[in-house]
């Protein structure tokens, strides 16, 4: 999903925990009690929970590009205000995260420099272009719609800042996916040109939108010791098809065709069933090879760098004003 | 990092006039103004206050979670604090 990443092996140091700490640890979240700020955690579990919460938080405002290019080509101005709104709201799910990641201990400065330096990663999905306005509906229909799968079932996430912060995202979800659905339903209602934009939309986005859960079960390594901490409720392939069943009605209700000559509905189990994802794709985006992976970079860099005269004016007019008031207060005594 | 941290503060927000101010979350901003400038954007997109207050964090001090037991566990004692505790005959009526 948006910590699609988290799959790599864990690298960090092996730490021998304090077996005590740990049982209690462990019984806390086996009775589904929150674990806090400060409250004794294992360091493995620390480290999945920064780097888990970051990534989220880096998807997140790497997310704002693809749809920020359509801002000031949006057809109307209903639309227009809309997508600010949807693009200003992923903005503050970025900053909700990254509170919630420096909760952890971590501090903002090095998370945002481990995502322009390439340390961190941020979901595939951003990584693909935004070519038509039919890709504004994509996106907001199917990777919000993506992201509500994966993100409701983080509301009762073991770790109290991360599962608050989900509880406000998930409230906002649900506005971007309905104005992505009813940007597609209009294009579907149009002109024969227009109903093809959004097939064509729909052909580009569809498996990258799958890919969003991350690599198969049987391939991720983080699955099972995330899902004991209940850092992770399900595992990725369990809410791909979560996804697909949702998402297939939706689209035939469309009119749209699915791009997957194996896509079939699977009555005994109430299931649809859907064709091979290409996952050497996935692993090339995911390594910056994508369509728009260097884009994306060199457009935060560009971002950071010239806002730092702004962040630098601010702190020196902060430090001016409390020195004044400083000297002032003596002056007067 | 060669970039100085900005500060952090804290953000309470009341959501209706009769409640209390509520932790929503943090904010990172060079001072107070910024910081409630900074606090509406984030936390009050959709009707979510009516006031709000920073605080930097810096000058919070919280309880030591390991301190729990000595500092909370002695309520649990003292039942007699609660009202149930008293037995009142049910001819007395509600008291
Ligand atoms: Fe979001
Ligand atoms: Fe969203």
């Amino acid at each position: 999903m948006y910590t699609q990443a988290l799959n790599q092996a864990d690298t960090g140091p092996k730490v021998i925990e304090d077996a005590d700490k740990l049982a209690r640890f462990e019984a806390k979240i086996d009775a589904e009690e929150r674990i806090e700020p400060n409250d004794w955690m294992p360091e493995a579990y620390r480290r999945t929970l920064v780097r888990q919460i970051s990534q989220h938080a880096h998807s997140e405002i790497v997310g704002m590009l693809p749809e920020g290019n359509w801002i000031t080509r949006a057809p109307t101005l209903r639309r227009k205000a809309a997508l600010i709104a949807k693009v200003q709201d992923e903005g503050g799910h970025g900053l909700y995260l990254y509170a919630a990641a420096e909760t952890l201990g971590v501090s903002r400065e090095e998370l945002i420099d481990q995502l322009l330096t390439g340390r961190a990663k941020y979901s595939s999905i951003f990584n693909y272009p935004t070519l038509t306005w039919a890709d504004i509906g994509c996106i907001g229909w199917l990777v919000d719609g993506a992201a509500i799968m994966n993100q409701i079932p983080l509301c009762r996430t073991s770790y109290g800042p991360y599962a608050r912060a989900m509880i406000r995202i998930c409230k906002e979800e649900s506005f971007h996916q309905r104005q992505g659905y009813e940007i597609m339903l209009a294009l579907c209602r149009g002109s024969a040109e227009q109903k093809a934009m959004a097939q064509d939309a729909l052909d580009r986005w569809w498996w990258p939108a799958l890919m969003m859960f991350g690599p198969p079960d049987a391939q991720s390594v983080h699955t099972e010791q995330s899902m004991r901490w209940k850092i992770k409720r399900f595992t990725n392939d369990q809410l791909r098809q979560q996804f697909v069943d949702a998402t297939v009605p939706q689209a035939h209700y469309l009119g749209l065709t699915i791009p997957d000559p194996d896509l079939r509905y699977d009555a005994a189990s109430g299931h649809w069933r859907f064709g091979a994802i290409d996952w050497e794709e996935f692993r090339q985006v995911l390594a910056g090879n994508g369509p728009c992976n260097r884009e994306r970079m060199e457009a935060r860099r560009r971002a950071h760098e010239e806002g730092a005269w702004v962040r630098e004016a601010a702190l020196a007019h902060a430090a001016k004003r409390r020195a004044r008031a400083a000297a002032a207060k003596i002056a007067a005594e | 990092m060669t970039e100085p941290k900005m500060p952090l503060w804290e953000v309470f927000i009341r959501a209706r006039s009769g409640l209390a101010h509520r932790h929503v979350g943090s904010v990172h901003a060079a001072d107070a103004e910024m910081a409630l400038q900074a606090a509406r954007d984030t936390y009050t997109r959709r009707g979510e206050g009516l006031s709000i207050w920073v605080v930097p964090s810096a000058a919070i001090t919280a309880s030591d979670p390991a301190d729990k037991d000595a500092l909370f566990e002695p309520t649990a004692s003292k039942p007699y604090r609660h009202p149930t505790f008293y037995d009142i005959p049910p001819e007395v009526g509600h008291m």
